[in-house]
């Protein structure tokens, strides 16, 4: 265990802005009042307002620093598991940025607003055609949103058609945290589904709980193993007899770009993610963009509003684009419509990628993932060892070092310039190592990275305490979580002498 | 144009290393029949392209670039400085994910640290968590959190009419199967905060009002606050952060929960997102609270460092006994709304609101002397006020755009007594000429 005993204080490395704060400073001015002033309601006044005082140079200064003590896609090699931590690139920042994007306000007259509408009414049918489904709605704010929205349309599903009884959620035990959830979120129960020996879903397990109170299953496939789940068709075909419907969890579209489309294989709902499929940036844990596309079945009950053409296209004029309520819509799931600013950066780069460009994302993707994994496997334990996708699980311990955990790993690959994978993940297996390069690492970047793992596996056995107290080479060593818990510091103050100084 | 670093050396090495021949067999576990399929899309452009098309698109709309803006009804158009964007295309943190390391990302810890205590501040709140998607889920989420503090025993949620429409359809939208008794419209859309006491009752469990309220105005909820309390409910205030660079906080008012849309702090309109969604309360209840939360604590060096705190709340762990699905937030807008608030200071905060407050009143006297037009209500209001017309709303606004103005918002499309009521929104960006612009149009229309 790592040894947190503090002598004094502890160092400051960057002060907060709080304690860089000076009376008086400010870091952007604003005009005085251009009309005649109106009284202040005073009774309704604030008597002071505690925040911090910089100025400009203050400030940059300081997320300058604090940049720079983050790891990032533009850093370095990110393979983070499940996570699509491919490289975003500049132009989308450019063209979400301009000016008749970022200014736009949401509830302008759609007469000003044609234009997003237009990219909003495009992105929707690339999506549709992408997945193969009929409908769509681009309003949920993540992935999670997404797979709300997913369900609550599951569930206005079944109770339009009065079938009041269906209240159980089948999810696979390999599946993401966010799946069991957003079913207890949305009243559901969960029932979890075994995986076989291959990876796949075990299907004898499946049918037992396939009856008429199931509201569906939600699969993510390729699954949370990086596995394509090889009875895919038969088990969407299972749920559907029992009256079912199929959730797809989109997060590992980045293996099946124009590989293969959900809907084909029997999905009903799925949700992308635009911040892992399309390049969108993580924001260091957001913003995401959660579409959510269904069968035409599903598609009355999408969240209101959905873009489509108000008036067809006539003498000359070109349609008018307009945001329209379907007709047995769940309801509205945010304010507006959707991470707009994120559309124009999934837009710019499907364009760019045309049909042929998107089918090497997937394809280079699964190469990049089953290189590595050809290389590590006899070194690292892969429990459902076939053909990958677009990431795989290894484990992170070996019998032979039996103090080592995929903690130790994952921290003494920092020590190496890496990010490291996925490591709490999935749960069915022991010391997860999720490992997902993505398609825009180059072979070197691969190899180096390869041979970091081959010689932490060597210092696992040889010199096990360089991986208990790694990381070293970074600027800051590992943190003292229970402390954390236990003092609950969740937010600062100026200091209460402030104005005296 | 693709970012596939690889050379076709480099490929077939790579898949020697794995033993196929040919990329297309890493795809046998894929059904055959649903291999391969077509993808009808257009084909692939250049960078050099892709900026022209992009730039064509953005210019068919007309934005407040180029319109003048009297728009607000949730989303406003304040100066944003120049400094947050630079830090915002930092790629250390607009390419990093959750800090799920923090050895590697104290940069986004740290800086989530000090938004969340500002927003605490700004509040006059304990706490407050690193985001939620925008202001309506905020509430949503709210109100989910006081289901669960009552453990479902409570079924009644009393939100005001005066919380924006669009926040309230949310809310009912996640309960939809949760079989609440969501009341609040009965007491009028122009209601009172005493109205509104009447329908709180021992079944209730939480009271939701905003502040200022959709319709710009300003109302003490102390004693709503009392009335709630005294029910045994919880009190939650949706709070424009503009409006508490002046205004007495939320906290003061005893409220429980404080959320709202963070988007008037540096965050650029952009069509209705990306956004942020602020969630402050007390320390009691920060168990409760969905959501990711930053607290600090040391390194194995004795170096003050950051963590993500109380994770066993959320979702990876909980699995299906969490309270909420969130994952994914709104970091790097949070970045954006902490860098505002650094930039501003307590001297910006006071002077923006204050700049809303006067140009807002001198719009609503200007306009009010108008004949045809009178202001709807007389309680005190911020940046924002609703105007009773003669004309259809819609005509008006048709008018004014004839003329280059975004007129305000038609608040007869959410409340059907509201017809003709136009929502007029002013802040520091709009300049004493553009409000007489505005005014002297507005004369014409009732000439017509």
């Amino acid at each position: 265990m790592t040894d947190f005993k503090l002598d004094g204080a502890p160092k400051i490395v960057e002060p907060t802005v709080y304690e860089l704060s000076s009376p008086g400073r400010i870091g952007v001015d604003f005009p005085e009042p251009d009309v005649p002033r109106t009284k202040l309601p005073d009774a309704m006044l604030r008597k002071e307002l505690p925040l911090p005082e910089l100025s400009e140079v203050d400030v940059v200064r300081h997320f300058v620093k604090l940049s720079t003590f983050n790891y990032s896609v533009d850093s370095g090699f990110y393979p983070l598991g499940s996570c699509t931590m491919k490289y975003n690139p500049k132009i989308n920042e450019d063209t979400a940025r301009l000016p008749g994007f970022a200014n736009l306000h949401p509830m302008q007259p759609i007469e000003t607003t044609q234009g997003a509408l237009v990219l909003m009414f495009q992105l929707q049918e690339w999506l549709k055609e992408i997945s193969g489904f009929d409908a769509i709605t681009l309003q949920p704010a993540a992935g999670a949103h997404g797979e709300f929205v997913g369900v609550l349309m599951m569930r206005a599903y079944h109770r339009d058609r009065n079938d009041m009884k269906r209240m159980k959620m089948l999810i696979p035990d390999s599946a993401h945290g966010t799946n069991p959830a957003t079913s207890a979120m949305s009243g559901l129960k969960v029932v979890q589904i075994p995986s076989d020996e291959r990876g796949n879903v075990d299907l004898d397990a499946l049918r037992a709980e396939a009856d008429d109170t199931l509201v569906g299953m939600m699969l993510t496939n390729p699954n949370t193993l990086g596995l394509f789940d090889e009875n895919v068709e038969e088990i969407c075909q299972i749920v559907h007899d029992a009256g079912g419907l199929m959730y797809g969890d989109g997060a590992n579209m980045n293996a099946m770009l124009g590989i293969t489309k959900m809907a084909d294989l029997g999905f009903d709902v799925m949700h992308y993610n635009l911040h892992k499929t399309f390049s969108t940036p993580h924001g260091g844990g957001g913003p995401g963009s959660g579409p959510v596309c269904v069968t035409a079945e599903l598609a009355d009950f999408l969240p209101a509003p959905i873009v489509d053409v108000v008036e067809e296209e006539a003498e000359g004029l070109p349609p008018l684009f307009g945001l329209v309520d379907p007709p047995k819509t769940i309801g509205r799931v945010k304010a507006f419509h959707g991470h707009f600013g994120m559309f124009v950066r999934a837009f710019t780069y499907i364009a760019m990628h045309g049909p042929d460009g998107l089918r090497d994302v997937s394809e280079y993707a699964v190469l990049n993932a089953n290189y590595i994994l050809a290389r590590l496997r006899d070194t690292y334990h892969v429990p459902y060892d076939r053909i990958c996708m677009h990431e795989f699980v290894a484990e992170g311990r070996w019998k032979d070092a039996p103090d080592i955990h995929a903690l130790d790993i994952a921290k003494r690959l920092m020590d190496y310039g890496f990010h490291p994978p996925t490591n709490y993940f999935p749960l069915i297996v022991h010391e997860a190592l999720m490992i997902e390069p993505t398609e825009t690492e180059n072979k070197v970047t691969l190899d180096t990275f390869i041979d970091a793992m081959l010689k932490i596996a060597e210092e696992a056995h040889a010199t096990p305490d360089l991986l208990h107290e790694a990381p070293h080479n970074t600027p800051f060593g590992r943190l003292d979580e229970v402390k954390a818990a236990k003092d609950l510091v969740l937010c600062c103050w100026l200091p209460e002498n402030y104005g005296e100084q | 144009m693709t970012y596939i670093p690889h050379s076709p050396k480099e490929r077939d090495e790579m898949l020697a290393t794995i033993g196929v021949e040919k990329l297309k067999d890493l795809f046998h576990a894929i059904p055959a029949a649903h291999r391969y399929p077509d993808l009808d899309l257009p084909p692939a452009l250049t960078e050099m392209e892709a900026a022209a098309e992009l730039n064509e698109i953005a210019q068919a709309n007309e934005s407040a670039a180029e319109l003048v803006s009297f728009l607000g009804a949730g989303v406003y158009n304040h100066y944003i400085p120049a400094a947050i964007n630079h830090i915002l295309l930092r790629g250390e943190f607009y390419t990093a994910y959750t800090p799920y390391q923090p050895e590697i990302s104290q940069g986004t810890l740290q800086a989530i640290f000090e938004y969340q205590s500002m927003m605490a501040n700004l509040t006059g709140m304990d706490v407050a968590n690193a985001s939620h998607y925008d202001g309506s889920t905020a509430v949503a989420e709210a109100v989910n959190m006081a289901i669960a503090q009552f453990r479902g025993k409570r079924k009644r949620i009393v939100m005001s009419a005066g919380v924006h429409p669009q926040y309230r359809a949310t809310t009912n939208t996640y309960t939809q199967f949760a079989d609440l008794d969501i009341v609040g419209t009965e007491a009028g859309s122009l209601s009172t905060p005493d109205a509104l006491a009447e329908l709180i009752d021992e079944n209730t469990a939480l009271v939701v009002v905003q502040y200022p309220d959709f319709f710009g105005r300003v109302f003490d909820y102390t004693k709503l606050g009392e009335a709630a309390h005294k029910a045994g409910a919880l009190f939650c205030i949706v709070a424009n952060p503009t409006a508490l660079g002046m205004l007495k906080t939320p906290g003061e008012m005893d409220a429980d929960m404080v959320v709202g849309e963070g988007q008037p702090l540096g965050i650029a309109m952009s069509y209705g997102g990306p956004y942020l969604g602020f969630f402050t309360t007390r320390q009691k209840y920060v168990r409760k609270m969905a959501g990711r939360l930053v607290g600090e604590s040391v390194d194995s060096r004795g170096q003050r460092a950051f963590v993500l705190t109380l994770t066993p709340r959320e979702q990876h762990i909980k699995r299906e006994r969490a309270t909420s699905n969130i994952c994914s937030n709104q970091g790097l807008l949070a970045l954006a709304a902490g860098v505002y608030m650094s930039l501003l200071g307590q001297t910006g905060m006071r002077h923006v609101a204050e700049l809303c407050y006067h140009k807002a009143h001198y719009a609503a006297e200007q306009i009010a002397n108008l004949p045809g037009f009178e202001l709807c209500h007389d309680e005190p209001f911020f940046h924002e006020f609703v105007v009773c017309c003669k004309e259809p709303v819609a005509e008006i606004n048709a008018h004014l755009l004839e003329h280059g103005i975004i007129g305000g918002y038609d608040l007869g499309q959410d409340y059907p007594d509201m017809q003709n009521h136009l929502l007029i929104a002013v802040t520091e960006k709009n300049s004493k000429e553009e409000i007489d612009a505005l005014v002297s149009v507005l004369a014409e229309v009732n000439h017509d």
